[in-house]
């Protein structure tokens, strides 16, 4: 049995003048230890679809339907109480701004040990030690000082660090981190992402990357699925899909990859276009109007995943993308931006 | 942080003399004097002239000033001219029931007005945000004398519930060391006075503390729902944390930063407001004192209330940056 199950996950945002489709029938699994990537602009419901699995969406936004069974039981017929008692132990989260994502006026140590303290019921001093145990394997330096510091007294890429740490702090079986790593410059990027990847195996935990950038799924993640207005538009081994995109929008993202291989005059090919407006969900394909392949069926029936090449690549396109288009170079040994 | 208090308190100095100063030609600048309020309709340009010399007012403004600063260094604030009492004896008096009726004013308001703005926001565009919206617009627009004498006139005569004025009943005999009566009653330990003096002081601080709490109210509502949508917020959920622990470890410490802000400011509007407040409920205070004063261009005393109405000012502003210190890590004072 899977680790994690979601089934046709829906998520509308009601604002007083309209209804949000953000996240539309999106279902996938994951193993444990698995390591999953979602993949797309900002906007296409990836945050959300998380934020949905966790119970803990913004105040306009409701899980209309679907299922997330995680373990065999459904989180969202769970609870509140009891999903408290999943979030943070058993899946917890990482996000995006390191900068706004730590309390202020409380200390590195009192946001780690209170979780600690809540989870696996340990006492003040115990979980000071464990606190500062953790720090350590994420590697922050002189951890044991550190704890009577406050967020301010980090750097980005610290605070990054403090945020797995209390992540991981449970030990959990999954891990969801929301674009880990935008808000760091390149370096530290690299460097978040080894400690994630390190970690996962070492704890053997599911991870489900969320990100804008397909360079960083390309070191970290054994399957990549690729978003596109609240729905899944490909899903496929990292490798394949790499090598053999067959979505329109898949080769677009690819496209608009920075390469330091590629020839000086080689130019990034934006996909044109803007993001689909989710308030409004008329037939067809979300991605034709800005599609290069897109053909009258498109415009006129909304395509389902189907498989593609072979059993575990699956499309939902009417008009995939042909061998012919796939420039060669696109390979997962050389991702280019991680 | 010791280092800071002792030089805020330093920078006391010349901020009370150049306070002194402005205040000296404030009092002397307003229309009459205190000659026609000594002498009224029968005065006459010899008389007004005698007491006028008598006062020391027919000197050059500059030799008045170098005296009274000369008083002041030794302590001395001069002497009511209408009942020749020294200033400062009734001061002694008069500025505890002031900070009395003011602290337990502020008290009411952050008692009342924290958890009604929190409640409101967590009922965001809900029945009682709506409900604490407009009491709290009824509260900052209510003349705050009006206010008062509704309060005196249902609670003390209609229903007489609470004394219509004053501090104490003056039947009872209490001693008083520091002025302060509800201190003085419990120094007594005589709780017959202690219930006495708390009735009377029930009205005028309510009065007092509409204002004050209205705009607590507010900003803490404004506070809370501001930092409800920080990253943090939602990152303390992500922990599992019980919603009661993420609104008091999260969101209420970081809340309370522009509360205790505003808190700092509402000094000012707790003095003037005493001003009204203490006529209304005869109340000896400064504030009633003032009033007087100004009536009777009774120089001296006006000098000597608002330097101290400067000095709780200045006091209570430091006290907001010390507090702030405690509440936010990333102020650290050097």
């Amino acid at each position: 049995m899977a680790l994690l199950s979601v089934r046709d996950l829906e998520v509308r945002f009601s604002t007083r003048k309209a209804t949000v489709h953000a996240v539309n029938q999106i279902g996938f699994d994951l193993e444990s230890g698995e390591s999953l990537g979602i993949v797309g602009e900002s906007g296409c419901g990836k945050s959300v679809s998380a934020l949905a699995m966790l119970g803990i969406l913004p105040k306009a936004g409701r899980v209309t339907g679907g299922s997330v069974e995680f373990g065999g039981v459904d989180l969202l017929k769970l609870p509140d109480q009891k999903l408290r008692q999943i979030r943070g132990k058993d899946i917890a989260m990482i996000f995006q701004d390191p900068m706004t994502s730590l309390n202020p006026v409380l200390t590195i140590g009192r946001q780690l040990t209170e979780t600690l303290e809540k989870h696996l019921d340990m006492d003040k001093d115990v979980a000071k030690k464990e606190a500062a145990e953790l720090l350590e394997r994420v590697g922050i330096p002189r951890a044991a000082d550190r704890l009577g510091d406050y967020p301010h007294q980090f750097s980005g890429g610290m605070r990054q660090r403090v945020m797995i740490a209390m992540a991981i702090s449970c030990k959990p079986k999954l891990l969801i981190a929301d674009e880990p790593t935008t808000a760091l410059d390149v370096t530290i990027q690299a460097q978040i992402l080894e400690v994630l990847k390190n970690l996962t195996a070492e704890e053997h935990m599911a991870l489900i990357l969320i990100t804008h950038d397909l360079g960083v799924v390309a070191g970290v993640c054994e399957r990549t699925n690729v978003m596109y207005a609240g729905k899944f538009v490909e899903t496929a081994p990292t490798a394949k899909l790499f090598s053999k995109p067959r979505h329109p929008y898949t080769l677009g993202l690819l496209k608009s990859v920075p390469r330091l291989d590629a020839a000086r005059k080689e130019r990034l090919e934006p996909i044109a276009g803007l993001p689909r407006d989710l308030r409004t969900l008329p037939p067809g394909c979300s991605f034709a109007p800005r599609c290069l392949y897109a053909t009258d069926r498109s415009r006129a029936e909304t395509p389902e995943l189907h498989t593609i090449d072979s059993d575990d690549h699956l499309v939902a396109c009417w008009n995939p993308v042909p061998d012919a288009d796939i420039p060669e170079r696109h390979s997962l040994e050389d991702p280019g931006a991680s | 942080m010791i280092k800071y208090i002792v030089r805020r308190l330093v920078l006391l100095v010349p901020i009370l003399f150049g306070l002194s100063l402005l205040v000296f030609v404030y009092v002397r600048s307003l229309p009459g004097g205190p000659e026609i309020a000594l002498l009224g309709e029968r005065a006459t340009e010899q008389s007004s002239e005698a007491i006028r010399k008598d006062l020391g007012l027919d000197q050059p403004l500059p030799v008045q000033y170098g005296r009274y600063l000369k008083n002041l260094a030794s302590g001395n604030f001069g002497s009511s001219i209408i009942t020749r009492q020294p200033v400062m004896d009734e001061l002694k008096q008069r500025f505890p029931a002031t900070v009395e009726l003011g602290i337990t004013a502020i008290l009411i308001a952050l008692i009342l007005g924290i958890p009604l703005g929190f409640l409101a926001a967590k009922r965001y565009q809900g029945f009682l945000d709506h409900a604490s919206l407009g009491a709290s617009l009824i509260g900052i627009s209510f003349p705050i004398f009006f206010l008062a004498l509704i309060l005196k006139w249902i609670f003390a005569v209609k229903l007489g519930w609470l004394p219509s004025f004053g501090r104490i009943d003056a039947t009872i005999d209490l001693p008083h060391p520091t002025n302060f009566y509800l201190l003085d009653a419990i120094i007594d330990t005589n709780w017959k006075a202690f219930v006495d003096v708390l009735k009377h002081l029930i009205l005028p601080a309510i009065a007092l503390a509409t204002i004050p709490l209205a705009i607590i109210a507010r900003i803490t509502r404004a506070a809370v729902l501001e930092v409800t949508n920080e990253d943090y917020v939602r990152t303390a959920r992500a922990k599992g944390l019980d919603p009661s622990v993420v609104d008091r470890r999260h969101v209420m410490k970081n809340a309370m930063l522009p509360v205790v802000t505003v808190i700092g400011l509402q000094t000012g509007l707790i003095l003037t407001g005493a001003v009204l407040t203490e006529t209304v409920f005869a109340w000896p205070g400064v504030g009633s004192w003032m009033l007087n004063a100004i009536r009777n261009a009774d120089y001296a005393v006006l000098q000597g209330g608002i330097l101290f109405f400067a000095l709780i000012t200045i006091f209570s502003s430091l006290l907001v940056d010390i507090s702030y210190a405690f509440l936010n890590p990333r102020i650290r004072y050097q």
